[in-house]
């Protein structure tokens, strides 16, 4: 490798021809013989260079110490020391690039060298890695002979317990592809010198963390082959802050490592550092980190060299041979950002100045060197640069290193940052709304049974508790997920008995998903709109919160590194928790399958297609919906993928892969019988053949990384790997050419392939293929001309909000400006309401024939908003019309059925029969009406579309277009409300008439007596009258005077109980508050009371002389009352309450005994119609047989006779009561 | 009507062990001048149910009923027109109502052959006349009219008053123009909760999202409230989204702290409500 390297910076071969020979091997002896000949000799090393020049140029920048968070780089093998470099001062504690070179003073650090996130050593067990990468380069290595022995030689053999003899290593060249050989560059940066300090540590979280995250651990779990070693426990905090095996390495320890470091820091440091706050932030010695040393063009060592180097490097970068385009970014930005070089160093590199063409020649003498390679990079790469997002540019434009080595790359970016549009501003977060009931889809018809229903509808209720819950305390330090929840939900899961409520449940969890995490477009105002309508009623509080919402959502999100592990922030966090918590296997295959489903349906979207040639500012408009629409069907279906990709993997996860190969073989042989859960590789094809890779690829790629480590080698998911690489490779951005795919797009997926290719479950050699197997799949180029590909659909919001860690670039450039490294607040931030929008109709409606494709033509050539305006039209309209046959002819039915029911209960009285009998008999006769429902659906659809389409579509639609627009909605309408209708009307019909039938039979009990014919307020009612609980309540409390106890000051006037019972009056003839229940009591209170008149037990208030009321009174209260029952009451009025013994037996207590008002009662119900003579004849018969004390029982039985004898004489009985009662004649008299 | 943690609690203090009387409540609106009547009466009644669910267990074991009987039985014979039932459940700080159907149910076991169903004491508790016991039935009576907390007149007040206030509030709706789907239209519907009134389109009170109306004709405490809170309003936020809690006869103005998260509450019907304007240009 290094000869190759070596022959460039001697200028033997061409920079182009490299690249050429890297990208495409057989082509390359086409241009120069020469050149041809000089490279055909290294032809086998070809793949091995890539990583090779990036290990190499990571270790060459070692003795930087730049700020902000280190490069990660997962390009596999070639530790490329250099050679030439001894005595060395130790390097392994300080700077971000150090991790490079295990620290020599941490045994265990050097033992197990800082591989990717989890320490590979050497000469442990074969694994599959270097099975397929690592043998073919064995023999031709030794063709490479001394050019390769003097970059090898130096090479100090790592790991004190290697099996390699060093002499071996010597003689070998470097098996670049061999992981275990070759640790990759460190992706983790030695914790403690590790210079980003804005990275909180607080430790609480970091565990939680990380015992809920189980997931997490899998893509932290070492690689393949690991033998667990003790690991530098810096690890744990590196911005991967998974680089562990799960619950592997206790608080505790972290501490401990990080007290150590910083003791050994202040030992170091010559100035006393700043005592560190106890928060345990890495920050040790800043002081003297803090200066940067200004760059100068002047001394740069080796422009020729380092020119050289950077073109290469560049072109690597361009033709996409580098696995992850903003990894390299990110470390060039850290080169050109880079404060100063290990002191040590400078002077000991002094006299090496000058030598230009060998490599023993360290590449980055200073950090002029450092700035003048990264300058020389960007200007190959501005094209990235100038869509990068308007802050970035502004931070670059600004840099004045970059002014002071290229003025003219910095004007262009100056050009860039002015001519950008592309602000990004924050995801808004979406506040936690709830999932709203529809009727349609969650009402008892839904459910098999009361019973489920009623279980679903706490289910419900229950998951919001545990969601609101959630919210309110997953940050309240201790706080933990399954702990707090985990019961709960649970037992929420084990009442999902019925797989029917499981898919009801698994619907509300998702949409709850989709709402809650969408973003940025899911944002609250779901029910009102426009989301600024929104923010503006919430208020400046609201904002506030969620502006605090906000920096907590997406803080933690993007400091994770330029490459971060998939993660789930904010709210996803919390459905992740959800499904491990429920540990449901129902739930999962149900999620699943609906998850599937929706993807599927997401993905095959028709997202319209607008032409290129649309002139004017109104496409402008449109195009501004399209790629919010594709926004979010693009955000929804990265969510819905994650999810699902975390649930079909999550039984196979585990922190490790297989330990040997047999286990592997065996899991392999098990795992291929498995069908995926999804077909992704069709997907995939059918994406990339459609040209709508942009759409698919981003969540594929969600899925896919959370795939465990079998899975890559998988033959179906090798297969895909494949295909994705191949389309990583064919990305070239500079190509433009027509029908090419957009920029934007492009930099999407590049940014998200390059980062799944970090993923550690994803082998690094997998990138570095066969390219046998990268030619095998060939896209077809000829379908490209209206593909979604080639429509500018990405934004930078887009690009952003998908891929947040392209963000560390400008984090790094701020940190910069700032002086402080890696401060994550040093922006402004911003919040751009963003509106929702629904995904809308999605109505790819089956036409056949020829009629389909005359329609399908016409859509062609019309705007985009035509097609979906008719498609949404027909769709609507077909439902409504649906609901419309319901409402009316399905309605008329029921209202048959019930009238035909009435008639059947009074031909056979109360007999009716079987119900299920009588249903039948029912829909026999009614469901052939069921027929008209298609008649009248297309008399609807006709009706009701055409204005709809004319109401919707420009004014200025030519006339023709609108009526072939108005008739394919009609059509589409049509045929979706009949589809519906004919398949369902019969048992729409029989659902309905059966609910009607049970209603009617139930209604044929006790109810018909109770509710009687009601009559309203009268006319000009004002509803002044007094409320009935006001009148219960008063009644009651005279009843409870009258029945005592009650104190001697304790009475009622007369004229209260006269006003009482005009309110009575006033509020029974009003009615406006009165319900059923209110109305009874009111009743039997009123009879309560009459026979407490009747008994004269009434206490009066006044002097104790007049404790009575006097009879006239009486009898003036008797007739209100009996003129409301007879008038004003509604429902029966519980009259013969007044001859129950309790009630009559009021009397015996009264000293005198008085019948003449009872009598009187009685008589004047009679007149009035209120009782008929025999029932007040049987109750005073039933009345006579209850015990009555002596002379009661007498006077009872003549009251009886009296009545009998002398039926039709309201007054005499008086004299007649006188006759039983000869000492009454004083109260005779009065009357 | 919104009174303070510390005013409730004021109250609430005067409260404890005074029996569900006539005569209590009228020392209670001296005590209080400046409370409302029905808000006055609301927190006793809710105080008092408080109360006697905490001490429900006790007057339920096998002795103390026995000798509630017993007690009841030696006093009517002595004298069966005092009011031996309704002193002995102020004596034993009982409801005087839940004491009648204590009293009640020993009774019928001992006079049935099969013991009563809960429907037939229910039925005797509301039309004592029914009670084939003339002196019990007076006993029972007099139990019933004079508890002004329990029983199936007291029952029937506060359902009145729960009706009442939401005609009230239909009419309040109706006046401003809000329309609106009730209880009954929703439940036709098939929605497995119903809150009072749904808005067909959702209005802002004072600056917050309603999409639901809830009516409470009764004195928001704690407790009251957090059962509501469970039963009912987070599981029309859970469905419906924010909506509006009218306590009419007030809160406690600390329990008002879900304004955020979507439940809103008032002791009157709003008045600053803003609607959505369909006329943007």
């Amino acid at each position: 490798m290094a000869a190759v390297l070596e022959s460039l910076l001697r200028e033997e071969v061409s920079v182009a021809g490299t690249v050429r020979w890297i990208a495409r091997s057989t082509q390359s002896s086409e241009h120069d013989p020469g050149e041809a000949a000089a490279l055909s000799s290294l032809r086998p090393l070809r793949k091995e260079f890539v990583p090779f020049l990036l290990n190499f140029l990571r270790e060459q920048s070692g003795r930087v110490l730049p700020q902000g968070p280190p490069t990660p780089a997962k390009a596999p093998g070639a530790s490329a020391a250099l050679p030439g470099r001894p005595g060395g001062p130790p390097r392994g504690s300080r700077g971000a690039r150090s991790q490079l070179f295990p620290p020599i003073e941490l045994p265990a650090a050097a033992e197990a060298p800082l591989a990717r996130r989890g320490g590979r050593r050497r000469g442990s067990g074969p694994g599959p890695a270097r099975e397929r990468g690592g043998r073919g380069s064995g023999g031709p290595e030794e063709m490479v002979g001394g050019e390769s022995l003097a970059w090898t030689g130096g090479r100090k053999p790592r790991g004190s317990g290697s099996p390699g003899s060093p002499t071996l290593r010597r003689a070998d060249p470097p098996n670049l592809s061999n992981l275990e050989e070759f640790p990759p560059v460190g992706s983790v940066p030695s914790g403690p010198a590790r210079t980003k300090p804005s990275r909180r540590i607080n430790p609480t979280p970091v565990s939680e963390e990380r015992s809920l995250s189980k997931p997490k651990t899998c893509f932290t779990s070492p690689p393949i082959n690991c033998v667990p070693s003790p690991q530098p426990s810096a690890l744990d905090t590196s911005p991967w802050g998974l680089g562990l095996p799960s619950g592997c390495r206790s608080l505790q320890e972290e501490r401990e490592m990080l007290r150590k470091e910083r003791s050994k820091q202040l030992q170091q440091s010559p100035t006393p550092a700043h005592p560190t706050p106890e928060s345990g932030s890495p920050l040790p010695s800043r002081t003297g980190s803090h200066t940067a040393e200004p760059a100068d063009p002047a001394k740069v060592s080796s422009c020729q060299r380092l020119k050289l180097v950077a073109l290469v490097y560049s072109s690597c970068i361009a033709e996409n041979l580098v696995p992850n385009l903003f990894l390299e970014l990110f470390f060039v930005l850290q080169l050109l950002t880079a404060r100063r070089m290990v002191a040590a160093k400078d002077d000991e590199l002094e006299p090496t100045q000058g030598t230009l063409d060998s490599l023993e020649t360290p590449l980055f003498q200073s950090v002029h060197d450092c700035v003048f390679f990264a300058v020389q990079v960007l200007e190959c790469q501005f094209q990235v640069l100038s869509y990068l997002d308007k802050g970035t540019l502004k931070l670059l434009a600004e840099n004045e290193r970059l002014l002071c080595f290229s003025p003219a790359l910095q004007g262009r970016l100056r050009a860039a940052y002015e001519g950008s549009a592309a602000k990004v501003s924050l995801v808004m977060p979406s506040s936690a709304q709830a999932v709203s009931f529809q009727p349609e889809t969650d009402n008892r018809a839904n459910f098999s049974s009361d019973r489920a229903f009623h279980t679903f509808k706490k289910q419900r209720d229950v998951f919001y508790e545990v969601l609101r819950e959630w919210e309110d305390r997953h940050e309240e330090p201790g706080w933990d997920f399954e702990k707090g929840l985990g019961s709960r939900i649970r037992a929420m899961m084990g009442q999902l008995s019925a797989a029917c409520s499981h898919s009801h449940f698994v619907r509300l969890f998702q949409k709850q998903l989709l709402q809650m995490c969408q973003s940025p477009c899911g944002a609250g105002g779901s029910v009102l709109g426009e989301a600024p309508d929104v923010l503006s009623m919430l208020g400046a509080d609201k904002l506030g919160r969620l502006r605090r919402l906000q920096e907590r959502l997406v803080a933690p999100q993007s400091s994770g590194g330029p490459c971060p592990p998939p993660t789930f922030p904010g709210c996803q966090s919390f459905f992740r928790d959800f499904i491990l918590s429920a540990s449901s296997f129902q739930f999962n295959q149900h999620l699943m399958d609906s998850l599937s489903l929706k993807i599927r349906e997401l993905n095959s979207l028709a997202l319209p297609q607008l032409e290129p040639s649309d002139e004017d500012g109104e496409s402008d408009v449109d195009w501004q919906g399209e790629r919010r629409q594709f926004a979010v069907v693009l955000l929804s279906l990265r969510l819905l993928a994650k999810f699902l990709g975390f649930v079909a993997f999550l039984p196979y996860r585990g922190p490790e892969p297989p330990p040997t190969r047999e286990l592997q073989d065996s899991i392999l042989a098990l795992r291929s019988q498995v069908p995926p859960v999804l077909d992704v590789l069709t997907l995939l094809q059918e994406g990339l053949g459609a040209h709508r890779a942009v759409l698919t690829v981003p969540w594929l790629v969600e899925f896919l990384s959370f795939a465990d480590h079998i899975v890559p080698l998988l033959d179906y998911y090798r297969s895909t790997f494949a295909l994705l690489l191949h389309l990583h490779r064919s990305l070239v951005l500079s190509k433009e050419n027509e029908g090419e795919m957009c920029f934007l797009n492009k930099l999407l997926l590049l940014a998200v392939l390059g980062w799944l290719f970090q993923i550690p479950t994803v082998p690094e050699d997998l990138f570095f293929l066969e390219e046998g197997q990268l030619d095998a799949f060939e896209v077809d180029p000829l379908a490209s001309e209206h593909g979604l590909d080639s429509m500018p659909v990405v934004d930078q919001q887009l690009l952003y909000t998908c891929c947040p860690y392209i963000g560390e670039l400008r984090k790094l450039l701020a940190s910069w400006v700032s002086g402080s490294s890696g401060r994550s607040g040093g922006f402004v931030r911003k919040i751009t309401p963003t509106t929702t929008t629904s995904l809308g109709a999605q109505a790819p409606q089956k036409m056949q024939g020829l009629q389909a494709q005359l329609a399908q033509a016409f859509f062609h050539n019309q705007p985009p908003s035509l097609r979906r305006t008719v498609e949404f039209v027909a769709e609507r309209i077909g439902s409504n019309c649906v609901k419309h046959i319901k409402a009316t002819l399905v309605a008329d039915l029921v209202r048959q059925a019930e009238s035909l029911l009435q008639e059947q209960l009074m031909t056979q009285g109360q007999e009716v029969g079987d119900p299920s009998q009588l249903l039948e008999i029912l829909c026999s006769r009614l469901c052939p009406h069921g027929a008209q429902a298609l008649a009248q659906g297309r008399e609807f659809c006709q009706k009701k579309s055409p204005e709809a389409v004319r109401a919707l579509l420009p004014e200025e639609t030519p006339a023709a277009v609108l009526s072939s627009a108005e008739n394919i909605a009609v059509g589409l309408a049509i045929e979706k409300a009949c589809a519906w209708l004919s398949a369902n009307i019969t048992a729409l019909i029989r659902r309905e008439v059966k609910a009607a039938v049970s209603r009617t039979l139930r209604t044929q009990g006790p109810e018909p007596a109770v509710r009687g014919e009601r009559r309203g307020c009268p006319r000009a009612c004002e509803h002044h009258a007094p409320l009935p609980s006001h009148l219960i309540s008063e009644i009651k409390d005279v009843l409870s005077l009258a029945v005592g106890p009650r104190d001697p000051e304790e009475g009622v006037s007369p004229e209260h109980l006269e006003q009482l019972l005009g309110q009575l009056g006033q509020t029974l003839r009003c009615r406006q508050f009165l319900c059923p229940p209110a109305e009874q009591h009111l009743a039997k209170c009123s009879v309560e009371l009459a026979s407490l008149l009747v008994a004269d037990q009434i206490p009066i208030l006044g002097p104790p002389a007049q404790c009575r009321l006097e009879r006239g009174q009486v009898r003036r209260l008797l007739h209100m009352l009996l003129s409301l029952w007879e008038d004003d009451f509604q429902m029966p009025v519980p009259l013969q309450l007044l001859l129950r013994p309790r009630n009559v037996g009021l009397l015996v207590d009264t000293r005198p005994r008085e019948w003449d008002l009872l009598l009187f009662l009685l008589q004047e119900l009679i007149e009035r119609g209120l009782m008929g003579r025999t029932e007040i004849e049987a109750c005073l018969g039933s009345l006579q047989e209850a015990q009555w004390l002596g002379d009661f029982a007498k006077e009872l039985a003549t009251l009886f006779k009296l009545f009998l004898a002398e039926p039709h004489v309201p007054e005499p009985q008086l004299r007649a009561c006188e006759l039983v009662q000869p000492n009454r004649g004083t109260v005779l008299a009065q009357s | 009507m919104i009174l303070t943690k510390v005013q409730y609690d004021e109250i609430a203090q005067c409260l404890v062990s005074v029996p569900p009387t006539r005569q209590s409540l009228r020392k209670l609106k001296q005590r209080f001048p400046s409370q409302s009547q029905a808000t006055l009466l609301s927190i006793f009644s809710q105080e008092y149910q408080k109360h006697i669910k905490r001490t429900h267990a006790k007057h339920h074991t096998l002795e103390a009923i026995e000798s509630y009987y017993q007690r009841y039985l030696n006093g009517v014979v002595k004298n069966g027109a005092a009011p031996v039932l309704l002193e002995l459940a102020n004596e034993v700080d009982y409801a005087p109502s839940l004491m009648a159907r204590i009293i009640l149910e020993r009774f019928l076991q001992e006079h049935e052959e099969t013991p009563p169903s809960k429907s037939v004491i229910n039925s005797m508790l509301r039309d004592p006349s029914q009670i084939p016991d003339g002196v019990l039935a007076n006993q029972v009576y007099q139990c019933i009219v004079n508890d002004c907390c329990y029983g199936p007149l007291v029952d029937c007040i506060k359902h009145a008053i729960g009706h009442e206030h939401e005609v009230l509030l239909r009419d309040l709706l109706l006046e401003k123009n809000l329309s609106f789907l009730d209880e009954d239209q929703l439940r036709a519907k098939g929605y497995d909760k119903t809150p009072d009134f749904i808005l067909q389109v959702p209005v802002a009170v004072e600056g917050h999202i309603i999409h639901w109306i809830e009516s409470k004709a009764s004195f928001g405490d704690e407790c009251s409230h957090h059962a509501y809170l469970h039963d009912q309003f987070w599981s029309y936020w859970n469905r419906f989204g924010p909506g509006l809690v009218i306590y009419w006869y007030g809160f406690i103005q600390e329990l008002d702290c879900n304004r955020e998260r979507g439940i809103l509450l008032k002791a009157c019907f709003p008045t600053d409500i803003v609607t959505l304007c369909h006329s943007i240009a």
